[in-house]
């Protein structure tokens, strides 16, 4: 309750997570993390498949409870005050974004009213966004008949519709063409400079370096935590992919 | 020739999924149709499979022609879809055991040709399989594919969603694979990828941009590319983006690629440090094949 409070105080720290663990039966998912993510940061969430990530994301997306330690999103506690942080993160990943048999303004209309946006905000902020990326001849169209990239950029801009405290994206790009990847990182970059604070995972390595700060996750422990840059002048590497390639394990993959 | 594509055409409703699709693959070759989602990789792969006919256009594998010899051919095609397909209430041994016996053969006869991989998931023989990990899934995906010793292996989107570590991990298995004189065509959205195919296409909704070897794409590229680095590389891509001086700019991780449009490189140079970039480094390199596949796709 005391962090809580300096939480409340200090409206700059997003996620604030000390010594979480949690299992399932005897399998070590999270293993004491310790970090914490700072209002408009870029937080780059990386690790192989099987060490932990998933397990991390849902904890602080309020959507399961940890086995012990603390840990707060945009100020309220996760195992107390789930319903409260639902409502403060917005959320995309590649594999669940948009509705595809809604077209892309009932989309808006839905996610808008999840949210509690009033009717003229929703079409204010509708309205906004198709202009910023000329879509007008798209907005009727059914989200499966629009590609990939563009689904991407579509689905990030409605999660943040509602102008969260933090995103949570996990693996936004992934199948996503070259050129609309790095559009993909544009908005990301506008979205942290209104204030948002993006968390996201990927497995393009290139990705990482565009990250403020990086951690890497290995069998359920932050094993790296740190800016880009320091972490490779540490480890004496050239890129994030190497650094990867250098302390990264997948054994439970 | 393992595989012969002349023309294919197919068409869902009003999309087209590939259009005037023709290559060939070499046996004993592992060739990769790299692109993002939508290029109609998969639509090739299910022809080639023998799992979806072409509206026109002619497919051929082992010599055959893939509609009139399905059944004959399946004997020598092993296919891993991209999405996870096996049956999740059998464990892992009656998985291949299943397939084995599907194909009239034993997992003793050609233990020998999955035994790198499958004895990487053996110790576990009694788990059912939708209770595995991500790249257990995988292993015994791809050794499922390969009990029947089939000349051809199709797989689709292997590495999709998986860590850069375990990709690697997963090319060394089809290196060796290929040692064993299987040939394969296997499709990824990871651009890095390419460079490890002997062949690959580059496609793009539904169309092929290029085919050759990757160094040949590299090769192609046909202008000098620099790297450019400074303090802040993000600001000084948005910045260089509306010079007069460069073509294509792209961020690449702490790089921004640049090709020239006018003047010499030496104008960005100055044109950065007059503008408050410092740290500013620029050198010529050697493009990657994601560098072409974005020349391709603006042109």
């Amino acid at each position: 309750m005391e962090r809580f409070q300096d939480i409340d105080k200090a409206d700059s720290t997003v996620i604030w997570v000390k010594n979480m663990t949690k299992k399932f039966g005897k399998f070590v998912a999270n293993d004491n993390l310790t970090f914490s993510v700072e209002k408009g940061e870029i937080f780059g969430f990386l690790g192989a498949n099987g060490a932990g990530k998933t397990t991390a994301i849902r904890i602080l997306c309020g959507l399961l409870s940890p086995t012990s330690g603390e840990a707060y999103v945009a100020g309220y506690d996760v195992y107390k005050q789930s319903e409260k942080i639902k409502q403060s993160i917005g959320y995309m990943s590649q594999k669940f974004s948009l509705y595809d048999d809604l077209n892309m303004m009932e989309n808006i209309r839905f996610f808008g009213g999840i949210y509690g946006l009033d009717k003229k905000t929703i079409e204010q902020r509708t309205n906004e966004l198709i202009e910023k990326f000329g879509m007008q001849d798209m907005q009727k169209k059914l989200i499966k008949d629009i590609p990939l990239g563009w689904k991407q950029k579509i689905a990030f801009s409605i999660a943040v519709l509602h102008k969260p405290k933090v995103v949570f994206l996990d693996e936004p790009t992934g199948g996503v063409d070259p050129i609309t990847r790095r559009q993909f990182w544009d908005l990301i970059n506008e979205t942290a400079e209104m204030g948002i604070t993006v968390f996201v995972t990927t497995h393009y390595m290139d990705e990482a370096e565009y990250c403020n700060r990086v951690s890497i996750m290995s069998e359920g422990k932050i094993i790296e935590l740190g800016k880009p840059k320091d972490l490779k002048e540490k480890h004496q590497v050239n890129s994030i992919d190497e650094l990867f390639f250098k302390v990264a394990r997948n054994v439970n993959y | 020739m393992m595989v012969r594509l002349n023309n294919l055409c197919k068409t869902y409703g009003t999309t087209k999924a590939i259009e005037d699709i023709s290559f060939e693959v070499n046996e004993n070759e592992i060739f990769g149709l790299i692109g993002p989602d939508g290029a109609g990789k998969t639509t090739i792969m299910q022809i080639v499979a023998t799992l979806l006919v072409p509206d026109s256009g002619i497919a051929e594998v082992c010599g055959m022609e893939v509609n009139a010899n399905f059944k004959a051919l399946r004997k020598h095609i092993g296919y891993m879809p991209g999405k996870f397909s096996l049956y999740p209430d059998l464990s892992i041994e009656e998985n291949i055991e299943f397939f084995a016996a599907l194909f009239g053969t034993t997992v003793q006869e050609n233990y020998h040709l999955v035994s790198d991989i499958y004895s990487q998931i053996e110790p576990f023989k009694d788990r059912p399989a939708g209770k595995l990990s991500g790249g257990m899934k995988q292993k015994l995906a791809l050794s499922c594919a390969l009990i029947h010793k089939p000349k051809l292996l199709i797989l689709d989107e292997p590495t999709t969603g998986v860590d850069a570590v375990s990709r690697k991990e997963f090319w060394g298995m089809l290196k060796n694979l290929q040692k064993k004189g299987i040939s394969i065509l296997v499709s990824t959205p990871y651009m890095d990828e390419a460079a490890l195919c002997d062949r690959v296409a580059l496609m793009q909704s539904g169309k092929i941009l290029q085919i050759d070897t990757p160094q040949a794409v590299v090769n192609s590229f046909n202008e000098v590319l620099y790297a450019v680095t400074s303090d802040k590389v993000y600001k000084m891509k948005e910045y260089l983006k509306h010079s007069n001086y460069c073509k294509n700019v792209h961020l690449f991780g702490q790089e921004v690629h640049v090709t020239l449009n006018t003047g010499v490189i030496d104008n960005v140079v100055t044109e950065l440090k007059n503008t408050g970039f410092s740290n500013v480094e620029i050198k010529p390199i050697n493009p990657t094949v994601e560098d072409c596949f974005m020349k391709l796709m603006v042109q």
